[in-house]
């Protein structure tokens, strides 16, 4: 059945044309020519004239290169011995282990039944206080982390990768740096966090088909250890590198091009990865976490305007730290109304108080005189900054709501931060509790926007800095 | 009827090329045959003796070479008793069904009946033998949980038939015959309780449209009061990610004062059909006290589900709702969202190598549109009796940028348009309807001239806002501060609605009547304060107090109390002319 063809006649981009007969599509074939072997794939059958996509590049292949039809389409071997390997988008091995042959499962596989999905609950501990404490991760959650090209978004999910409490990572990189690319093994290797990672990765010197396979790969296999009951996490970087590499592709099959050259196919292309995000009824988990670049930090760029429309909140990476602004976990509130009571009072106010303290650092950068109130909040957003947002901070979710809690004593008074009495007298720390705070918080507490009774769930994209009405806060004290 | 088969001659994407010897017809459903599953395509381009289908389905595997199979018929539905609870995907395969036979995945091509074919519904015959019936004219009834669901002659038979037989009252499947019918020219039909319909085309088995007037109550201030939707009217929901758009919509779906609701997620994430679906059981209907899933029927094709389908679910769901507004009944029909149905046609399009309009969208896009929210409308039938279908549709421009063809076509065909805005999801006022972009051409439940100077109070407070921006507050007139504090205010209490207080989240027109009465009655009361600082805190303090007023229900004693307490509150502030 494993017909070799000899007569390849037109090479274009990656692509190359037989004819042959009996060919499926998508089916796996391997084109091998003087500089080598590579696998290919069918993309586009017409008649007797098929099209192949050659993984290792059309670069080399030669008019009578040997073309052989493996009957089968993409597999990716699947075992417990994935576990603390590398591979290429190809999944070869790059680690010089062994190659793993046994157990192979096709890629790219039937969606999930929404039936079968239940509502998240479990919320991911990262240790890092601007996910846990203000846009918490949930497991089965996909979020993206939306920065511009330079921005630490690796090591970001380098730290997430070594203090997430899940049971496997999966790393699937995509044009990714060669140093990014030893980074992200040397220290899951530093810290023992790789005997329990497979990563997938695609340099940017790879052929550029393999960077298509990646994410489709990572899936395939985190799906898998999902479906024995593991909780996997599974780390994309970077999405706006897979897009770029569709859109190559699709201008090469001279495909109409939609928007800034990109396949009219965009959105369902990366919602058919990111949608593999689940909680199994009855089985295990995959939460996604991919860094998207934002070309000239323009969030209405097609790859992140798309990728907004279809994850479940994004973080918004800027000068190194996470924007408590714009960022936004929509599935939040399914977790931390569990977490401590405080949670949501805490994760309001601070966001708050920051939003003032942005306001306040207009003002004075436009030469205003700075009031008492407004020397509390620099004080207040030079320690937020330092203490909460720097990247580097790793404490615990109730460490981290305790030093809220400090850093919120340390600058204000309770009736200062309009938080309701009853959480003031069980966390205010200093036991010396006035007792006028109780009356005073009373009147502000019903003005404060994101009080958290009022459960505002969906909304939690903290005001903007000019929006003055919608933090009240600072005029009523002051009044 | 002989069988006509075709052969694959080629496969791109989600689209085969088929030849095909005898005669096919224009969406006809084909089924390319590999191994032993069959798929579902779509005929959507002849050339001679070639037919492009897109599959509803994973090509991959398919072969040149392959048979296909076609049926004859365009992509139909079935429609009958049962209906009702259903959660189906965009071609009516019902998903729970399919996830106890192929487990965790949707494996394709496999397609199960949509509606149960063993439940025994108990029929009662109105028709009676000798009757001159048309199609659309009841035959007889059977009860659907708290409907009557009527049993019609099918709406393809043209012409007029004569009932030749009824069946007696009693237990039936849908598949047993419950009438015979005889045509003109003698030749008898056997009706049963459902039939098929194919879903591109309208239902037209009513006497007449009319013109939507009577308003559909949302519970939504800004939508009742200011952008008002009509049954029978269309309304369209575009905004940027993260707006609300689905949560708006999930509202409207929950408190909407109509019989039915069906609600087509297309193309969006899973995660909030699940909300759906797992929630709307539980939840209890507010008019009839029964779970809100006894009312709602929901089509499900999620952004990873296959494309062709996509577009396949928003007229699967018009037309369940408008089978269901033969029945005299008030149906909405939520779309979600309307942009993701525009993309998958643009894929097809592109996959079929036609010359691009604006953005890569087909020439044709703005047509097709048209057509589907033209689908919507308030008919009287055959007996009298009117029903409605409301259409809503929510739009994702790409960049939340309003000036993209997907949503300019819809803005031309539809009644309402509440157009989210980032600014105001951004500082947290919910819903994010603009308040001064927005528009609607239905009646409001309010009395007019108060909305039209509400409306104004908010035109010209935002230009005091924008005013105070640059001048600041100390260069800003009293009076025009004044006016300033009165939009926020109207703003805050009025337009602003807490999804998550059982109170506050859906306010009847009577109480959206009374309470607009009110706060229009402060708009428009001169008031006057020492400083603007004394101003500022008098409308927090109200603002407060008529949020707290919002939270009470309104037989209260503590919603008179404090609607007492605001009136006192105003008329102390209040210049006596």
């Amino acid at each position: 059945m494993h017909k070799v063809y000899h007569r390849v006649h037109n090479i274009a981009g990656n692509v190359i044309n037989i004819r042959a007969e009996g060919v499926r599509y998508r089916e796996l074939a391997e084109v091998t020519s003087r500089t080598g072997t590579s696998l290919a794939q069918v993309i586009r059958l017409q008649d007797d004239e098929v099209s192949l996509q050659v993984f290792a590049g059309a670069r080399g292949v030669a008019t009578d290169a040997q073309v052989r039809f493996l009957g089968h389409s993409m597999q990716v071997p699947y075992s417990e011995a994935l576990l603390g390997r590398i591979f290429t988008g190809a999944a070869n091995p790059r680690d010089r282990g062994p190659e793993l042959a046994e157990n192979l499962i096709e890629i790219g596989g039937p969606s999930v039944n929404p039936a079968k999905r239940i509502i998240p609950r479990n919320m991911v501990r990262t240790g890092i206080p601007m996910i846990d404490v203000f846009n918490t991760l949930v497991e089965s959650q996909k979020l993206p982390i939306f920065a511009r090209a330079g921005e630490p978004y690796n090591p970001l999910l380098a730290r997430i990768a070594l203090q997430a409490e899940v049971d496997v990572i999966v790393l699937g990189g995509m044009g990714l740096k060669h140093d990014d690319y030893l980074y992200f093994r040397d220290t899951l290797e530093e810290s023992g966090a790789l005997s329990r990672t497979v990563m997938f990765v695609h340099t940017a010197s790879d052929p550029i088909v393999e960077c298509l396979l990646v994410p489709d790969i990572s899936l395939a296999v985190a799906e898998q250890f999902a479906l024995e009951g593991k909780r996997v996490l599974c780390l994309l970087t970077d999405m706006t590198s897979f897009a770029d590499a569709m859109k190559e592709i699709a201008i090469t099959m001279e495909q109409i091009p939609s928007n800034r050259g990109y396949p009219g196919d965009l959105y369902s292309q990366l919602a058919s990865r990111y949608e593999k995000a689940v909680d199994f009824d009855g089985a295990g988990s995959i939460t996604i976490l991919a860094a998207t670049t934002m070309p000239g930090d323009d969030v209405t760029h097609p790859v992140p305007d798309n990728t907004g429309y279809i994850t479940e909140g994004q973080f918004y990476l800027r000068d190194g730290r996470i924007e408590p602004f714009g960022s936004l976990s929509r599935l939040k509130q399914q977790v931390n109304g569990d977490t401590r009571d405080d949670h949501r009072t805490i994760m309001d106010t601070l966001v708050q108080l920051y939003a003032a303290y942005r306001e306040t650092l207009e003002k004075q950068s436009m030469g205003f005189r700075m009031s008492d109130w407004d020397e509390k909040l620099l004080k207040y957003g030079d320690r937020f900054e330092k203490e909460m947002m720097d990247l580097t901070v790793n404490i615990p979710l109730e460490g981290a709501l305790d030093l809220g809690w400090q850093i919120l004593a340390d600058c204000f008074e309770p009736m200062e931060t309009g938080i309701q009495s009853s959480l003031i007298d069980a966390f205010w720390p200093r036991s010396a509790s006035q007792s006028e705070a109780s009356s005073s918080a009373e009147a502000t507490e019903d003005k404060t926007p994101g009080k958290p009774d009022e459960g505002d769930a969906e909304e939690d994209t903290p005001a903007e800095a000019e929006d003055t009405e919608a933090k009240p806060e600072p005029e009523t004290v002051e009044a | 009827m002989t069988q006509v088969q075709g052969t694959i001659v080629g496969v791109n994407g989600n689209m085969i090329t088929v030849e095909f010897e005898d005669a096919v017809s224009m969406n006809e459903v084909g089924y390319a045959r590999l191994g032993d599953l069959r798929l579902m395509s779509e005929i959507v381009r002849i050339r001679g003796k070639r037919a492009d289908l897109q599959v509803f389905e994973d090509t991959a595997g398919l072969s040149v070479g392959d048979p296909v199979d076609f049926t004859g018929e365009m992509l139909s539905v079935e429609l009958g008793p049962g209906l009702l609870t259903q959660v189906y995907d965009g071609l009516q395969n019902p998903l729970p069904k399919l996830a106890e036979e192929c487990g965790f995945f949707l494996q394709r091509g496999t397609y199960l009946p949509a509606l149960p074919r063993d439940t025994k519904w108990i029929y009662t015959p109105t028709a009676s033998v000798g009757d001159t019936l048309t199609a659309g004219e009841t035959l007889g009834t059977v009860p659907e949980g708290m409907f009557e669901h009527r049993i019609m002659v099918p709406f393809r038979l043209r012409g007029s038939y004569t009932v030749a037989s009824v069946a007696k009252a009693g237990e039936y499947t849908i598949e047993d015959t419950i009438a015979t019918l005889t045509d003109e020219s003698g030749d008898s039909v056997e009706v049963s309780m459902m039939q098929r319909w194919p879903v591109k085309l309208p239902i037209q088995a009513y006497r007449e449209r009319l013109r939507p007037t009577e308003p559909l109550v949302t519970q939504s201030r800004t939508v009742d009061t200011f952008f008002p939707v009509a049954r029978g009217g269309t309304y369209c929901v575009p905004g940027p990610f993260g707006a609300g758009k689905t949560v708006l919509q999930q509202l409207t779906s929950r408190y909407a004062d109509v019989d039915i609701v069906v609600i087509a997620a297309c193309g969006e994430r899973a995660g909030e059909v699940v909300e759906t679906l797992r929630e709307f059981p539980e939840l209890d209907d507010p008019r009839t006290g029964k779970s809100l899933m006894d009312r709602t029927v929901i089509i499900c094709n999620t952004s990873s589900m296959p494309v062709a389908a996509r577009e396949a679910s928003v007229y699967t769901g018009v037309t369940l709702a408008s089978y269901y507004r033969q029945m005299g009944l008030n149906v909405l029909m939520l779309a979600d969202s309307t942009s993701r149905w525009a993309q998958a046609l643009r894929e097809t399009s592109g996959r079929l190598e036609e010359i691009p309009g604006e953005e890569a969208f087909p020439a044709y896009l703005e047509s097709v549109i048209a057509s589907f929210y033209e689908r919507g409308g308030v008919v009287t039938l055959k007996d009298g009796t009117t029903g409605s279908v409301t259409i809503g549709g929510t739009v994702s421009p790409a960049g939340g940028n309003f000036d993209e063809p997907v949503t300019q076509g819809t803005l031309k065909v539809v009644g309402a348009f509440h157009g989210l805005s980032r600014a105001r999801s951004d500082a947290r006022r919910y819903p994010a309807i603009d308040p001064l972009d927005s528009w609607s051409k239905y009646e409001s439940v309010v009395d007019n001239a108060a909305v039209e100077a509400g409306r104004s109070v908010l035109q010209r407070g935002s230009e005091v806002g924008q005013m105070m921006k640059v001048v600041g507050e100390e260069g800003t007139s009293q009076d025009d501060f004044m006016l300033y504090l009165k939009s926020e205010y109207l703003d805050s209490t009025y337009l602003q609605q807490n999804a998550f207080d059982p109170v506050d989240s859906a306010t009847s027109a009577e109480r959206q009547q009374h309470v607009f009465g009110v706060i229009s009655g402060f708009l428009q009361a001169d008031l006057s304060f020492k400083d603007k600082t004394t101003a500022r805190s008098f409308f927090h303090q109200l603002t407060q107090t008529t949020r707290d007023w919002n939270r009470a229900e309104m037989e209260s004693q503590e919603f008179k109390d404090i609607q007492a307490r605001l009136e006192k509150m105003v008329s102390e502030v209040t210049v006596n002319a």
